[in-house]
């Protein structure tokens, strides 16, 4: 970008965010906090079943109770609905049959919350327990009942099987090959707000809800695909979110709920849920059993690569088609794969479904993965930084399943990490019970394909320039404390010369502002920042040309800068950006621009190849230190090390933040986090609250140094890349590793709990393998694979044909048990 | 199973003065009402926020007669006479608090949900200790939960602000901003 080249006034300076005035002093309108003249107040009825066919409900107690106005049940709202065009499996309450305990059935609207609520108790549904799908190894178990009536193969959601080479070439290259399984327990996102919506229905047929969402755009299609409404009629405004980190990137039951009771009652309506209804929502990690074998020769270099995946879906799709992917994409990003193979599957099973949670799909195999490489390491005698150092995938170059890097600078973030942390001097060479862990990982900057495959671009921007100097910027993107307004407004002032102060922002409404995807994927800063340069340089093209004319200079020659227009050869000759609006205005009308972002093809042809493409890949390298009581199994982690590679930094301050966020929810898995239900066939959750949900509080987190390594990427706006969710992945495994090195024992399941170091322990004391996690990973009856020779095996990134005679896969010989836990 | 009766009348109002940020109030509510309810829902003062009104998450903090409370837990009726501050007390004259501004400083407030509830917390804590370090700090706020930041842009805001209201000329140093570069 053109605007890259010249001194920068505003990007990488560390800026109080646009809306931090109204953040600190309680001003900024949360979805809840809307109240509206008449408003009433919705509740949902939720399933005390795990699994079940609904016989019949009667709401007649319920609707002659006094204040209620309105209850709704499935056949009110019978279309189905969900975030991917392949996975519309959802109904706002369900119509015949519930897949998890609290999976909504009824709603109630009434003048106060306490009224809702006792309607709810008022309401009769007869439930037909069925066989409830446990876990995913329960689910390959037992394909009947199935918990819905599509999906790959019984309760089987999908099945994925890719193969990029001849990994069994690959393996027999190899000096050492080496198998290991791997168990990552599900979490949740946890926002401290919890998800509400208010609906208003207007006499001349027109739909507005506020919501706390992460993609107007798309709860925008669910409700007009759910409600039989125009789009051009439904107004869908994203309020500022309390935190999302994924957890409401979906088209909620409770936001379609809202939108029918106003359009039945004639009156607003609030829905807010509560702290254990948000635990139902989830849509968080998908529990996800691993398995990875590896080849590799004496010096580290990988000759091939066998991945497989098996996810926990809980009861509906989801994002869970993508989800599944991603445990599949990016593991050829960070050292070179010459030949890899991935299968994945999903299970549906009677829970919360899984969905995702930052990161989407790729922290589970990272740390299967970097764990992995640090047996590996150990097993060759190599230092695992140098390893790694020594075989990274080289920058502009393309992977074994076809995904383009553009810049890459993991090497920085390893050195980094490794001279900050004083790595030499540390690792297995610290006393028993103190030990030190190295991961690294990558993350995309945005998903190269938009989830409705379609040509337009995934976000654009509108600038109006006022007279006065002002500019706005409207933008469908959604602030969910990433501080997407902000970068809108630094980027915008940036090219206009102007402080972000005197931009102003208008973000995620339907009816104000041209259509951004959403903040999921950690596209916005790419995408937006694009689109709003595009616009920006269009209006500074309008005033330079009529600025120059005042001047008497070329256009070329003019400058933007501070709030000025003026002869960058002589600039004391200038005017204000007033000003030079207004001779603009004066001669064109109105100066308006427009921008958009599209990103570029990718070079993966293949079915598949849509999940993992980016514009941008962003490297983190992490090193965790860890205190391990022998006596105990507790493990504190005092310090981590973290450096990013962000490219370049739009907002210093922010940037910092969103690492040093990634680093303690990252923590929080790494040791304490897991979405757990009770072991009998009700499925119950275990831990619906707060308090019990353990996550790191200032007791637990721990001291971060961080490194900001900017490696700036041709295609990010003024060369950045993302940040929100790459640093989270490194340090799972990177406090497994430290776990190791402090008391031998290899924990190959997060969270690392202090029953699961304990039990390692003794069994090393007993002689046995010092070890807690999965047994094995279960047969699957796999697809036939989809072949995709890699770029220096001269494909040309499309699938290739099956050699005839070719099996069509393994079949699957049954186990009572698919996976065992704590092996 | 016979439905359950239906709730008691919620017009039965009770009727309280106290002091809300400086100001005498005087407000009538149904009896069972919280004090986040209450100061939500009757006195339009949505800055304090809520993450599970079962006093495990911190985010409703206020202070009442200066203690930090979680308003969650309060009946408002307990408060009839007495002081309660809110975020919405904090800034003055159109300037903000050391604390708020320090917090915008560092991005200490992300999506700003807990914010206001770590803003009172933090105030509370230098209240009784203008000094206080970096254990001091995290012991206070252990019971206030923030998904976004890690914590520790919130812990160096504190250091700022309470180091600017000991009189002391304070920056944010550059690794606290830029990283360590």
């Amino acid at each position: 970008m053109a605007s890259a080249e010249r001194g920068l006034r505003v990007v990488g300076k560390a800026l109080r965010k646009v809306d931090a005035a109204a953040k600190v002093t309680g001003t900024t309108k949360f979805a809840d906090d809307l109240f509206l003249p008449r408003m009433l107040y919705a509740k949902l009825l939720r399933s005390p079943h795990a699994h079940a066919r609904i016989r019949s409900i009667d709401t007649s107690q319920a609707a002659a109770l006094a204040g209620v106005k309105a209850v709704l049940t499935g056949k009110d709202l019978p279309i189905p609905f969900g975030i991917l065009p392949v996975s519309q499996d959802e109904h706002a309450l369900a119509l015949d049959k519930v897949r998890f305990v609290g999976d909504p059935v009824a709603a109630v609207a009434a003048t106060t919350e306490e009224t809702a609520a006792a309607a709810l108790a008022r309401i009769a549904v007869e439930y037909e327990p069925l066989r409830p799908v446990t876990d995913a190894g329960d689910a390959l178990d037992h394909p009947e009942p199935r918990i819905h009536d599509y999906g790959d193969l019984g309760n089987v959601h999908k099945l994925i099987h890719l193969e990029f080479g001849d990994v069994e070439q690959g393996f027999q290259d190899a000096d050492l090959v080496r198998e290991d399984t791997f168990f990552f327990e599900g979490s949740t996102h946890l926002p401290m707000e919890q998800h509400a919506a208010v609906a208003d229905w207007s006499a001349d047929g027109k739909l507005t809800l506020w919501s706390s969402t992460q993609t107007p755009h798309y709860v925008h299609r669910a409700l007009a695909k759910v409600l039989e409404l125009t789009p051009a009629r439904i107004r869908v405004v994203a309020c500022p979110n309390g935190g999302g980190f994924g957890g409401k990137s979906d088209p909620f039951s409770h936001e379609i709920v809202a939108a029918k009771l106003a359009m039945v009652t004639g009156r607003p309506v609030k829905i807010t849920l509560t702290r254990e209804e948000v635990f139902y929502c989830h849509r968080g990690r998908h529990p996800t059993l691993m398995w990875v074998k590896t080849g590799v020769k004496q010096d580290g270099a990988i000759t091939g690569m066998h991945f497989r995946s098996l996810l926990d879906g809980g009861g509906y799709g989801s994002y869970g088609v993508a989800s599944t992917y991603y445990t599949g994409a990016l593991q050829t990003v960070t050292y070179h794969v010459p030949r890899y193979k991935f299968q994945g599957a999903r299970a549906f099973t009677n829970k919360p479904p899984c969905g995702p949670k930052r990161g989407h799909g790729t922290p589970q195999p990272r740390f299967a993965l970097e764990v992995h490489l640090d047996k590996i390491a150990e097993q060759l005698g190599l230092d695992p930084a140098e390893l790694r150092l020594k075989h990274l995938v080289p920058p502009n170059s393309i992977t074994a399943n076809w995904l383009r890097v553009g810049t890459m600078g993991l090497g920085r973030c390893i050195e980094k990490v490794v001279q900050g942390s004083g790595w030499k001097d540390k690792f297995r060479k610290l006393p028993t019970g103190k030990g030190i862990g190295l991961a690294c990982s990558s993350y995309i900057t945005g998903a190269g394909l938009p989830i409705y495959w379609n040509p337009m671009p995934h976000s654009g921007v509108q600038l109006k320039c006022d007279r006065g100097g002002g500019v706005t910027a409207f933008c469908g993107s959604t602030e969910i404390g990433q501080g997407s307004d902000s970068v809108l407004a630094a980027i915008v002032a940036e090219v206009l010369g102007l402080d972000p102060l005197d931009v102003a922002v208008v973000t995620g409404d339907t009816d104000l502002t041209p259509v951004d995807l959403g903040s999921y994927s950690s596209r916005v800063t790419l995408m937006t920042g694009n689109a709003a340069i595009q616009a920006a340089e269009r209006a500074r093209e309008i005033i330079a040309r009529h600025a120059a004319a005042q001047l008497d200079v070329s256009p070329e020659r003019v400058a933007f800068a501070e709030g000025r227009v003026f002869d960058v050869e002589r600039p004391e000759r200038g005017l204000t950006f007033a000003d030079a609006v207004q001779l603009a205005e004066a001669a064109e009308g109105t100066v308006g621009t427009v921008g958009s972002y599209t990103p570029p093809p990718s070079p993966g042809k293949y079915r598949g190849a849509g999940v993992g493409p980016s514009p941008a890949y962003s490297y983190s390298a992490c090193v965790a230190e860890v205190d391990v009581d022998p006596a105990t199994g507790i493990v504190r982690v005092p310090k981590i090390w973290i450096a990013h590679d962000v490219g370049r930094a739009i907002n210093a301050a922010t940037v910092m933040g969103q690492i040093e966020g990634s680093v303690y929810m990252g923590l929080g898995e790494a040791l304490m986090e897991e979405m757990a239900y009770r072991e009998n066939r009700n499925v119950v959750h275990k831990i619906p609250s707060l308090l019990e949900y353990k996550s790191p509080t200032t007791l637990e987190m721990c001291d971060v140094v961080t490194y900001v390594v900017e490696d700036p990427d041709p295609n990010g706006p003024f060369g950045a890349k993302e940040c929100g969710q790459g640093p989270l992945l490194p340090v799972p495994p990177a406090v497994a590793n430290a776990v190791y090195d402090a008391v031998g024992v290899r924990i190959d399941e997060v969270p690392i709990t202090p029953e699961k170091v304990f039990k390692a322990l003794r069994r090393k004391e007993k002689g046995e393998p010092g070890r807690f996690g999965p047994a094995g990973f279960p047969d699957i009856a796999w697809p036939a694979p989809t072949r995709v020779p890699p770029p220096w095996e001269g494909g040309d990134g499309k699938a290739v044909p099956l050699t005839p005679g070719a099996s069509p896969g393994t079949t699957r010989s049954r186990k009572p048990r698919a996976r065992a836990r704590g092996q | 199973m016979p439905p359950p009766p239906a709730p008691a009348p919620a017009d039965a109002k009770t009727k309280i003065a106290l002091d809300v940020n400086g100001e005498p109030v005087e407000v009538a509510f149904a009896p069972h009402k919280t004090l986040l309810e209450v100061l939500r829902e009757d006195l339009s003062l949505t800055g304090t926020k809520h993450g599970c009104e079962l006093g495990e998450c911190g985010t409703c903090t206020v202070r009442v007669d200066g203690m930090p409370v979680l308003s969650c837990l309060v009946l408002a009726l307990a408060c009839a006479g007495r002081r309660v501050r809110t975020v919405e007390g904090m800034a003055a004259g159109g300037k903000l608090h050391p604390l708020q501004d320090a917090f915008a400083e560092l991005g200490a407030a992300q999506c700003g949900y807990c914010t206001p509830a770590f803003l009172l917390a933090a105030e509370a804590l230098i209240a009784g200790n203008p000094r206080p370090d970096r254990d001091d700090i995290k012991r206070a706020l252990s019971g206030n939960l923030c998904r976004c930041t890690g914590y520790i842009k919130i812990y160096e805001a504190v250091e700022l602000a309470a180091a600017r209201m000991r009189g002391e000329r304070a920056e944010p140093t550059p690794e606290s901003l830029y990283g360590v570069r």
